[in-house]
Parts: structure tokens; C-alpha cells; sequence
């Protein structure tokens, strides 16, 4: 099994929500963010409870976070990288699209 | 657990679920027989449309069915919330099928004036493209026009079939799982259904097994000729609402996520996925809504539909053994409210409902197995 060895292991430093998170390479965004003491990674839409990482193996979902402007990425399978920006999400993502007209068909 | 019930419903899937759901909530005492997870589950796989444009547009008897259906649908979801306290995501905004060629609109349109004609309560409207892109600035460049019919729902099939399982149990409903049945057999005035495990007893027998009718209705007399039709989904990460409707090949969740279908193949008992059904979908897809090329796929999925030979729903009751009645269809969805309100209903009193008697078997006897 794959270990991470602190004492050997690079270091990383990336943003989340603006804060220096500090980590060691290989180390995914979910485990990084844990280990600084974060937990609430995003805020669900549909009750707007707070969510942060369950499963930790790319099932749950419950870990969605932005990265570098892009929404609903999985925290726990993705690596840190050096510079990285990493932020809460509390909407899913509009793709552009635009607002769409209600009730004109019914 | 006790083993003598009125009624053994084979099949926890929506079809066998809404009728045992449907049993139990007039008073019954009626046992659910499920199979394992290795079954094929078509209810597990499913779009999730409550869908009437132009079903039964050559066959009236089904367009009656499915317009009962859709029109008790409602009761059906507040009945099983009020029970469950589980939400379905069911609405009825209505299907708006997008069109990408002048042929096709007039070939959509030509089936809906024939359903009309035995259905005067269904309506419908032409959009063209004009209109499309006030409902929907987004739509793709090659996309003409729209049909919208008031008539169409949707609703998240995984729900429905917790939904109507739970509210099944809160009316005292028995439930085996992981249990195939390995025989029907004639015990005195009663059935006995027998498993690997156990055997069960009931006074009606309503085999409502998917695929697995054709081998259980051989058995008790009963030609059940379904053969599985796989279709494939894509779905995608959850999006802000930009497709309100019901569609037969996009539709967007209660929740966002969005589901792309759906095909149409003839491969035997084989649930898989295949790039090239993959590549057509997301090209459908994109040509629909240009934008979601963007969109991230979250899962894929291919699942095996219950066909019967013209496509129409079987119901019927085998003659050799009265009380065992076969049901087969590949719209659980669309008709679970007809399932579990006018079916089980006719069922109670050990009969089917007059409408279906044309859905019989016999239609089938002058064509070739």
C-alpha cells in the first residue's frame, strides 16, 4: 500500500476559500483539508445542510468542492496541487445556462 | 415468519410492488417475493417518465389504460408521501419533445391526431422554433420546433419503488427478499410457491417477475413471450434547472442531475453499455443543449425493458389455474397508478379489470413464438 511519508514527501501549499492549506504531496484535496480541520466542503442546495467527505473513495458525492473555477469536483479523488484554488460550493453549477421562462405552456 | 396469504405477488419490482401495494391497502394479507441482487431489475434502470403522447395511438384499449394511469398518478404520490413521508419527485409539468427535422415533427404529429382520435381528452401543441427559444434561450441551433402535451409527467423511479415498497409495509405488507422461485404447484383450494428456503401459500398468485415471467407463466400455463429491449442512460452532475419538462430522451431530476436515453436494442440478456450508444446519446444531447457539453457524466447505465411482442402490456389470467394472473409491461412507471389503484381493485375480487380484457394473451396466437 502507498504511503505518504512526511518526513519525505514534498510539501504543498494550495487555497481553500482563501486560507493556506498546508499538505504533502500525493495527498488528495479531501485528506489535506481534513487533516487542516476542515469539514464542511460544501452546502447542500437541496436542504442546505452542511456536507463535507463520507465515503473518501469517489461514491458519495458528499465532498463536491470547487477547483479553479470549476464546480461539483470530487475532493477525495483528486490530488493537491501547488497554487490550487479550492472553494465551498453551495449551488450546482449553470453551465451558462440562462434563466429559463416559467409556466408560459401551462 | 407465517406462510399462508390472499395474494403472492412474484416480483418486487414497480410493476409487482404498485399491485401489491395496490392488494394490501384494501385489507389484504399479501406476501411480496423479490429475487436477489443478481436479478436484472429493470425497475432499478429506469428513465422515470409518467409518458402519454402517443402511447396507444393504434391501440385505443392501451391509451385508455395509460391516460387512467397518468390521471391517478397524483393520488399516487400524495398517498404514498402521506404514508411514507417520503417524497417522490413527481410532477407534471408536461412533455415537451424537441425536434430536429420537418419529417419527424409531422411523423410525432400524425400519432398524436390518432390518439386523439380514440383519446379526445389528450391535447397537444405544435411549438416551432420560435417559440422553443422563448421557453428555452439555450436550445441548439438544430433543433426546429417542439411537441408539448399538458399530459406528461415525470418523477425519480428510485423513489417510486422505495416509495411503494415502504408504503406497502406501513399497511402491514409481508416482504421476502433474495428468494427465487423455483415452483407454483396446486395445494387443495390454494397455491403453493415454493423458493430454495421455503414454501409460501396464497389463494392468488400474481406473477409480476420482469423477464422471468416467460419461464414462471410456462409453468402454470400462461405464454408469456417477453424478451428484453436494452436501453442505455447517461447521467450528469447536478445543473441549475434549464429543461423544466418531461422528454423521452433528456430529462432533468428534481435534484438537477440530468438523464440522457435512450436507446433501443435487441442484445439478448446483456445490460451493459457501448460507446457508440454513449456517442449518440451525448451527440442528441449536445445538439439539444449546446452547453452541455460542459457538463460533467457522472454514471452510465444499460437496463433490460420487459417487451412483449407489440409492445403492449400483457394481463392475463391462466386458465388452468385460476387465481394465478400474469402481468407484464415495460411501463411500471406510467402505469404503477393504474397498478395500484384500478388493477388491484379488479384483482380483489379475483378478476381483471374489463378494459384489459383485449391486453390478453390470445392476441398474440396466430403470430409465431
Amino acid at each position: 500500500m502507498r504511503r505518504i511519508n512526511p518526513k519525505t514527501n514534498k510539501k504543498l501549499i494550495f487555497q481553500f476559500e482563501n486560507q493556506k492549506i498546508n499538505c504533502n504531496e500525493g495527498e488528495t484535496i479531501a485528506s489535506a483539508l481534513l487533516a487542516s480541520g476542515e469539514n464542511i466542503f460544501r452546502i447542500s442546495h437541496q436542504s442546505g445542510s452542511a456536507r463535507g467527505p463520507y465515503c473518501m473513495m469517489g461514491v458519495c458525492f458528499d465532498c463536491l468542492v470547487e477547483i479553479d473555477g470549476t464546480p461539483n469536483r470530487q475532493a477525495c479523488m483528486i490530488r493537491a496541487r501547488n497554487g490550487m484554488e479550492v472553494r465551498r460550493q453551495s449551488k450546482p453549477p449553470s453551465l451558462g445556462f440562462s434563466e429559463i421562462a416559467k409556466g408560459d405552456l401551462k | 415468519m407465517k406462510s399462508f396469504f390472499d395474494t403472492i405477488v412474484i416480483g418486487g419490482g414497480l410493476v409487482g410492488s404498485a399491485i401489491a401495494f395496490g392488494l394490501q391497502r384494501l385489507g389484504t394479507n399479501t406476501l411480496v417475493i423479490d429475487e436477489g441482487d443478481n436479478a436484472l431489475r429493470a425497475a432499478r434502470g429506469n428513465f422515470g417518465l409518467i409518458w402519454v403522447q402517443g402511447k396507444g395511438a393504434d391501440f385505443s384499449p392501451y391509451a385508455h389504460w395509460t391516460w387512467s394511469s397518468a390521471e391517478a398518478w397524483q393520488t399516487l404520490s400524495d398517498e404514498i408521501i402521506e404514508l411514507t413521508g417520503s417524497k417522490l419527485g413527481y410532477s407534471r409539468p408536461g412533455g415537451l419533445e424537441l425536434c430536429f427535422d420537418e419529417k419527424d415533427l409531422k411523423a410525432r404529429k400524425d400519432k398524436l391526431l390518432r390518439l386523439q382520435a380514440h383519446q379526445p381528452n389528450f391535447t397537444f401543441e405544435i411549438l416551432g422554433r420560435n417559440s422553443v427559444c422563448d421557453l428555452m434561450p439555450d436550445v441548439g441551433d438544430k433543433v426546429i420546433g417542439a411537441i408539448y402535451s399538458p399530459a406528461d409527467g415525470h418523477v425519480n423511479p428510485l423513489y417510486l419503488l422505495r416509495g411503494l415498497h415502504a408504503a406497502f409495509q406501513v399497511k402491514g405488507g409481508a416482504t421476502k427478499n433474495g428468494e427465487t422461485v423455483i415452483s407454483i404447484k396446486k395445494d387443495g383450494a390454494r397455491y403453493k410457491v415454493e423458493t430454495k428456503t421455503s414454501s409460501y401459500f396464497g389463494e392468488q398468485v400474481i406473477l409480476a417477475a420482469g423477464l422471468g415471467n416467460k419461464k414462471l407463466g410456462a409453468s402454470i400455463g400462461l405464454d408469456i413471450r417477453v424478451k428484453p429491449l436494452r436501453g442505455q442512460i447517461i447521467v450528469t452532475e447536478r445543473l441549475t434547472k434549464f429543461f423544466p419538462y418531461a422528454a423521452t430522451q433528456i430529462r432533468q431530476s428534481e435534484e438537477g442531475s440530468v438523464m440522457i436515453g435512450v436507446s433501443h436494442e435487441e442484445v439478448g440478456i446483456d445490460d451493459g453499455t457501448t460507446a457508440d450508444v454513449m456517442k449518440k446519446m451525448s451527440k442528441w444531447g449536445t445538439n439539444a443543449f449546446p452547453k452541455l457539453t460542459k457538463a460533467q457524466v457522472i454514471r452510465i447505465w444499460g437496463a433490460l425493458r420487459v417487451m412483449t411482442p407489440d409492445g403492449y402490456p400483457i394481463y392475463d389470467e391462466s386458465k388452468q389455474y385460476p387465481g394465478i394472473f400474469g402481468v407484464a409491461c415495460h411501463s411500471g412507471v406510467t402505469l404503477a397508478a393504474a397498478h395500484s389503484y384500478h388493477l388491484a381493485a379488479a384483482l380483489f375480487k379475483n378478476k381483471l379489470p374489463r378494459i384489459l380484457s383485449p391486453m390478453a394473451i390470445e392476441r398474440f396466437n396466430n403470430a409465431p413464438h
